[in-house]
């Protein structure tokens, strides 16, 4: 089975076979008239939106703008559930003190805050890095808080027979032992992040691929709606691509990455 | 002059939630000195070992290192544990060295030749064998030069043969490097094979206390010696000498 497999990878482009066949299946059906324009233009005239924006700057300029909310907002939820994360799985103190408030907190639709965060901080770029953080906070702080629950216990009580203690014995042993649970609530959130954005910049924005997408429904531009929606998918791909990358890297060890 | 710890243990209780593992233990092991302490699984012979090692602390008595009382983890001795607890994402080397400090990869890469696994030094723990995985333990636990090496069941995964391997090894090494060894096994044999002396550990107390006096290195061959591992064997499990004669006739 797993040879199978292997003998798939060698062939990388039959992952992209699926899309590809969905995107001219889709050229045709606009091209023999069956897909109407008002519904769902074109790829070429998606392709051709997609080049005249380019020309003019503001295309790069919405990438450049939405991204940048994204990884902020991503640093900070993540440094944040982070470091909550390890705080509640090392000390049963911290845990008793702040995991059920967390958990509370949790189970609130970060996207529901949405007209609470536009009346605090407007429609500036606090309130989308604000809202990325938050939904980005919580499955990292979940997956690094379970990963460190779960470590094993005797690789800790070797670890201390073999002298490791206080930021060593973190270093060398329960940080690598929680990194593929970590890893798992890093991939989780960036899926979040991006539909957190989406949402955000959809509703209040004055730049970025969100009010691009808005902007071009105010003039039925259906193509430049599209673009939209396919660069957000592309944008998704490529962080879900980088996440495996650092997690093919560091995870070299596991078994079930060799 | 032997070198190595001496350890006392002194009139050692343990209790777990009311339930007293250990009832009252007094022993002394010597420098040097291979000590084996065999018993029924339960019987308290690995609590006995953690104690050792400074891993959990009696509910009463003492436990002396080289006259001094123990307070904490045992610094001068070692565990090897049963299933190694070799660290997955570290590689073979960096398991052996950890917790060294300043040049420690030479020393670690003398061990692991010593132990015939220099030449997967930099490969990871998932892909060796259970035998080597636990002979890279044992490097782990000699590169500290230990005065004490406290081995709990570390054998009891193996296969005859890799047993029989890691048993010449432990007593070569053993040998040319001069500690104290505590050796908890359930395997009566093996502790026959490589002990001075042979503790048997039955409800939280010693009821036989053996000394073997046997050239080393033991063959299995030699009637003195599967008189004496059957001696034992039959006081582990409690057979007496009639019963046994019935069971033949029967």
């Amino acid at each position: 089975m797993k040879k199978k497999l292997n003998k798939f990878n060698k062939f990388p482009f039959i992952t992209w076979l699926v899309p590809v066949f969905l995107l001219v299946a889709w050229q045709l059906l606009s091209l023999w008239g069956i897909l109407s324009d008002q519904i769902l233009p074109a790829p070429t005239e998606v392709l051709k939106a997609g080049i005249a924006l380019l020309k003019t700057g503001e295309l790069i300029g919405y990438i450049g703008i939405s991204a940048q909310r994204a990884f902020i907002g991503f640093l900070i939820g993540g440094i944040i559930g982070f470091v909550l994360g390890m705080l509640n799985g090392l000390s049963s103190i911290a845990e008793t003190l702040f995991d059920t408030s967390l958990q509370m907190l949790r189970n609130i639709p970060h996207l529901a805050l949405i007209p609470l965060v536009i009346l605090w901080f407007g429609i500036e770029e606090e309130a989308k890095i604000f809202l990325v953080a938050l939904g980005v906070l919580f499955p990292i702080y979940l997956n690094t808080f379970h990963g460190v629950k779960s470590v094993d216990k005797g690789l800790i009580e070797a670890a201390k027979v073999y002298g490791l203690s206080g930021f060593s014995l973190f270093w060398n042993v329960i940080l690598p032992a929680a990194f593929p649970s970590i890893l798992v609530g890093i991939r989780f959130s960036l899926g979040i992040m991006w539909v957190t954005l989406i949402v955000a910049e959809t509703i209040s924005a004055n730049s970025g691929i969100g009010y691009m997408a808005m902007n071009a429904r105010e003039f039925m531009r259906m193509d430049i709606v599209v673009l939209s929606i396919l660069l957000y998918a592309l944008l998704g791909k490529i962080s879900d691509v980088f996440a495996k990358v650092i997690e093919k890297r560091c995870l070299k060890w596991h078994p079930s990455y060799q | 002059m032997k070198s190595g710890s001496s350890l006392e243990l002194q009139n050692i209780r343990k209790d777990f939630g009311g339930f007293e593992v250990l009832k009252g233990i007094d022993l002394t092991f010597k420098k040097g000195e291979f000590v084996a302490i065999v018993g029924k699984s339960g019987c308290g012979k690995s609590t006995l070992l953690r104690l050792a090692a400074g891993l959990d602390e009696p509910t009463d008595g003492k436990v002396l290192v080289d006259g001094e009382l123990l307070n904490g983890l045992n610094r001068s001795s070692r565990t090897m544990f049963q299933d190694g607890r070799l660290f997955p994402w570290k590689k073979i080397l960096k398991n052996v060295g950890v917790g060294l400090k300043g040049d420690w990869k030479p020393k670690a890469m003398e061990l692991l030749e010593q132990v015939g696994l220099a030449d997967r030094a930099y490969e990871w723990p998932s892909v060796l064998s259970g035998g080597q995985r636990q002979r890279v333990a044992l490097a782990r636990a000699l590169v500290n030069e230990p005065d004490i090496l406290l081995l709990d069941e570390p054998l009891g995964a193996l296969d005859a043969l890799t047993r029989i391997e890691m048993q010449r090894l432990i007593e070569e090494l053993w040998r040319k490097r001069d500690f104290t060894a505590l050796l908890v096994t359930h395997d009566v044999e093996e502790a026959v094979t490589l002990a001075d002396r042979v503790i048997l550990i039955e409800e939280g107390k010693v009821v036989m206390n053996k000394e073997i006096n046997l050239p080393r290195p033991r063959k299995k061959d030699n009637i003195l010696y599967s008189s004496l591992a059957g001696q034992i064997l039959n006081r582990v499990m409690q057979v007496e000498d009639q019963v046994e004669k019935k069971a033949i006739h029967a």
